[in-house]
């Protein structure tokens, strides 16, 4: 019995062997050398980053996919190329976006202009005069918020982003993380100087139809001791790319005693594969806050990691999930406690119907030096009807015993009770149901600006009425 | 006109018949009582009318400003001006008392309301009911206590100024002081609209700062006894020993 342990082992090796080695497998995968090359040249890239897009694409051949979560075996990958080939963006036709993207940007009341470009086809839609006002606003502060391929050509930031560009989500860490170091295009780079702290919310929405923003985006944002940043990413508006891929990666540093609070809606077209990496890491005394709604997406694979390096250091997480048919998507959190007297707090919401899947992992890894460290997880599932599943899955990995952890789990189910309690005071029985929703994402909700969070209440109205998705 | 008519209404439960053939009018106007011993079917009676799904009428009719309402949802039927206050009202995580009020008034009445016009209408109700103000912007029942419940439940009554407000033991497990803030609210209710009462009690404090025009007794699902407001103080002496087992 335990021979045949051994013998699984060694045909993986020999599998991994022979995946590196040969040409043909790479070509499987849609992304050669030559390609990356191209996409190198396209951007003029420094030197360094040619080189590393190549060695990362090295990392992709023999790295494994993942094979602990939701399938991902429809995602074509010998398809990514057509996509990320450069010049070969922007060639699909409004005809072909499917309606049901259609009825949802018209039922968010998003401007024609902005749908095209939303839905990856047409001009840029112009955001340039709000954006200005926002950029000058910003500049004035100090504040340094463009995109990374510009900031790695400006001699005063270059350096920086060579010191911090996957440092702390390096290629090596999965599949897509090497994808994204090898195919990586757009994304945004914010840099808050010692001190400032940016009163306005910096929204990666402005940037959505950047050249190539959008699918393989990268966001660096440093923010130095004492500082304060809120940045916003994403929109409502269902975001459809034929390709089905979005591997982007996110990579938080806060300083000493800084803030820094990064607050998502995902709401990507339901062919997508979010295969998405998020990362922080906090000094001493700093402060990591995430806020996190996800709708979209066909299978998502999610789980924005703190890293808490300084004593005192903390750590919050507020999420929602929201699994329609055909979905799974598995989301969570990881927190590591790296120093003493570290704190993190997990709050999380999940809602499941008509057969959607939707999993909560979360992983607090508290280190052996992190004495007097405290952790809290909640997380509680709300499930829309017998189709539909919940699951739950917490890992803990404790290495000292001065530590405080708690962790709490619920699932329930919408009562009967409850909705003719709405119904007999007039509202039928799909807003009662969608009021009773909206009520409990409301941790999210609640840490979100005005407008997002309207946003979001929307996004659960329109699920509940099933007219999208 | 009568406002509502049930019309020998019989329902259950799955296959349990707890009404059988019930007759009842309330005009525009009127104060009913209806009083009987538990299990005799007067929540049952109410809920039915609202149109809890859990409750299934097997035979009869209700009728509603001379429409049968008896296949119509409870949202329809609030619409119509029927509410309920709930013998045990919901809690609802996430909502804020204010902002549900503020959509049922809008669903309702079909028109979007101001904010500031709202506002100072919630406040005054809400002083009518000694509600602390900042129950307002608390999640919907959510840790409120017994009285609070009642009293928010009333506040809608208030807000919502209904056609025909059915209560439900709304006096139930509340103390003097918290029975009395309610019936004002009653009353003010009675002041502002036109509407009619069916109070559901088996406890009569409530009724004494009010008005009774009819009593019905009910037991085991049917109505025993009808009279006026002297048939609440023969039940407050004698009980329901004459009407039950019969």
């Amino acid at each position: 019995m335990k021979q045949k342990t051994q013998v699984d082992d060694i045909d993986r090796e020999r599998y991994d062997f022979r995946f590196d080695e040969d040409p043909e497998a790479m070509l499987a995968s849609g992304i050669t050398p030559e390609i990356i090359e191209e996409i190198s040249e396209e951007k003029g890239d420094p030197e360094w980053m040619r080189k590393f897009r190549l060695h990362a694409l090295e990392i992709f051949a023999r790295t494994e996919m993942p094979n602990w979560g939701p399938s991902i075996a429809g995602l074509d990958m010998s398809n990514i190329v057509t996509y990320i080939r450069p010049k070969s963006r922007m060639n699909t036709d409004w005809n072909d976006v499917p309606t049901e993207i259609k009825e949802t940007f018209e039922r968010l009341g998003i401007p024609q202009a902005e749908r095209e470009s939303l839905a990856g086809v047409g001009a840029q839609y112009d955001s340039e005069l709000v954006y200005h006002n926002v950029r000058r606003e910003v500049a004035e502060s100090g504040v340094v918020y463009t995109d990374l391929e510009s900031a790695m050509h400006d001699p005063r930031y270059a350096e920086m982003i060579r010191t911090h560009f996957m440092k702390i989500v390096p290629p090596t860490d999965h599949k897509f993380a090497a994808l994204h170091g090898a195919v990586w295009s757009g994304g945004s780079f914010v840099y808050v100087p010692a001190g400032v702290h940016l009163e306005i919310p910096l929204q990666s929405y402005f940037r959505l139809n950047a050249k190539g923003a959008g699918q393989f985006e990268h966001t660096l944002i440093i923010v130095e001791d004492d500082a304060y940043l809120h940045f916003i990413e994403g929109c409502s508006a269902p975001k459809y790319y034929e390709a089905g891929l979005h591997a982007g990666c996110v990579e938080l540093y806060v300083g000493k005693r800084a803030t820094l609070r990064y607050s998502t809606i995902e709401n990507w077209s339901k062919n997508m594969y979010n295969l998405n990496t998020k990362r922080a890491i906090v000094e001493e005394g700093g402060r990591i806050e995430w806020v996190s709604g996800s709708f979209g997406s066909h299978v998502s694979y999610l789980y924005p990691m703190s890293i808490l390096s300084g004593k005192g250091a903390h750590a919050e997480f507020t999420g929602i999930t929201f699994a329609g048919a055909g979905q799974n998507l598995d989301t969570g959190a990881k927190i590591v406690h790296a120093a003493p007297e570290t704190t993190s707090h997990m709050d999380t919401k999940s809602i499941s119907k008509s057969g959607g899947i939707s999993t909560f992992r979360s992983a607090v890894t508290v280190q052996e030096n992190a004495i007097n460290s405290k952790s809290s997880v909640s997380c509680e599932s709300l499930m829309l009807d017998g189709l539909s599943r919940s699951d739950t899955i917490p890992v803990m990995d404790i290495r000292t015993d001065q530590a405080d952890i708690g962790h709490e789990a619920k699932i329930g189910r919408i009562s009967d009770d409850a909705v003719f309690y709405l119904m007999s005071r007039g509202l039928d029985e799909q807003r009662a149901r969608a009021m009773i929703v909206s009520g409990f994402a409301d941790n999210v909700s609640k840490e979100l600006p005005l407008e997002y969070a309207m946003e979001m209440n929307n996004l659960i109205r329109l699920e509940m009425t099933g007219t999208i998705g | 006109m009568a406002l509502l008519k049930i019309d020998n209404l019989s329902a259950g439960i799955e296959e349990k018949e707890l009404l059988h053939g019930v007759t009842l009018t309330v005009s525009t106007g009127e104060t009913h009582v209806l009083m009987g011993p538990n299990g005799a079917g007067k929540s049952t009676l109410g809920y039915t009318i609202m149109g809890s799904p859990e409750y299934t009428v097997t035979g009869g009719k209700i009728l509603f400003d001379g429409e049968d309402i008896t296949e119509e949802s409870a949202d329809q039927r609030a619409k119509r001006g029927i509410f309920l206050s709930f013998q045990n009202p919901i809690e609802i995580p996430g909502i804020s008392l204010s902002d549900f009020l503020r959509n049922a008034l809008e669903e309702q009445t079909g028109t979007r309301m101001k904010l500031w016009d709202y506002k100072k209408q919630l406040k005054a109700a809400m002083e009518v009911l000694q509600m602390d103000s900042a129950y307002a912007d608390r999640d919907l029942n959510v840790g409120f206590s017994g009285g609070e419940k009642k009293k928010a439940e009333i506040l809608q009554l208030l807000m919502l100024k209904p056609k025909l407000a059915i209560l439900d033991e709304t006096d139930s497990g509340l103390d003097v002081d918290a029975v009395k803030t309610v019936s004002a609210g009653i009353a003010e209710y009675r002041k502002n609209c036109d509407g009619a009462l069916l109070i559901i009690t088996h406890n009569t404090k409530i009724l004494e700062s009010l008005h009774v025009d009819h009593t019905h007794v009910i037991a085991d699902g049917k109505i025993v006894a009808e009279g006026g407001a002297e048939l609440v103080d023969a039940i407050n002496e004698n009980g329901y020993e004459n009407y039950v087992g019969k």
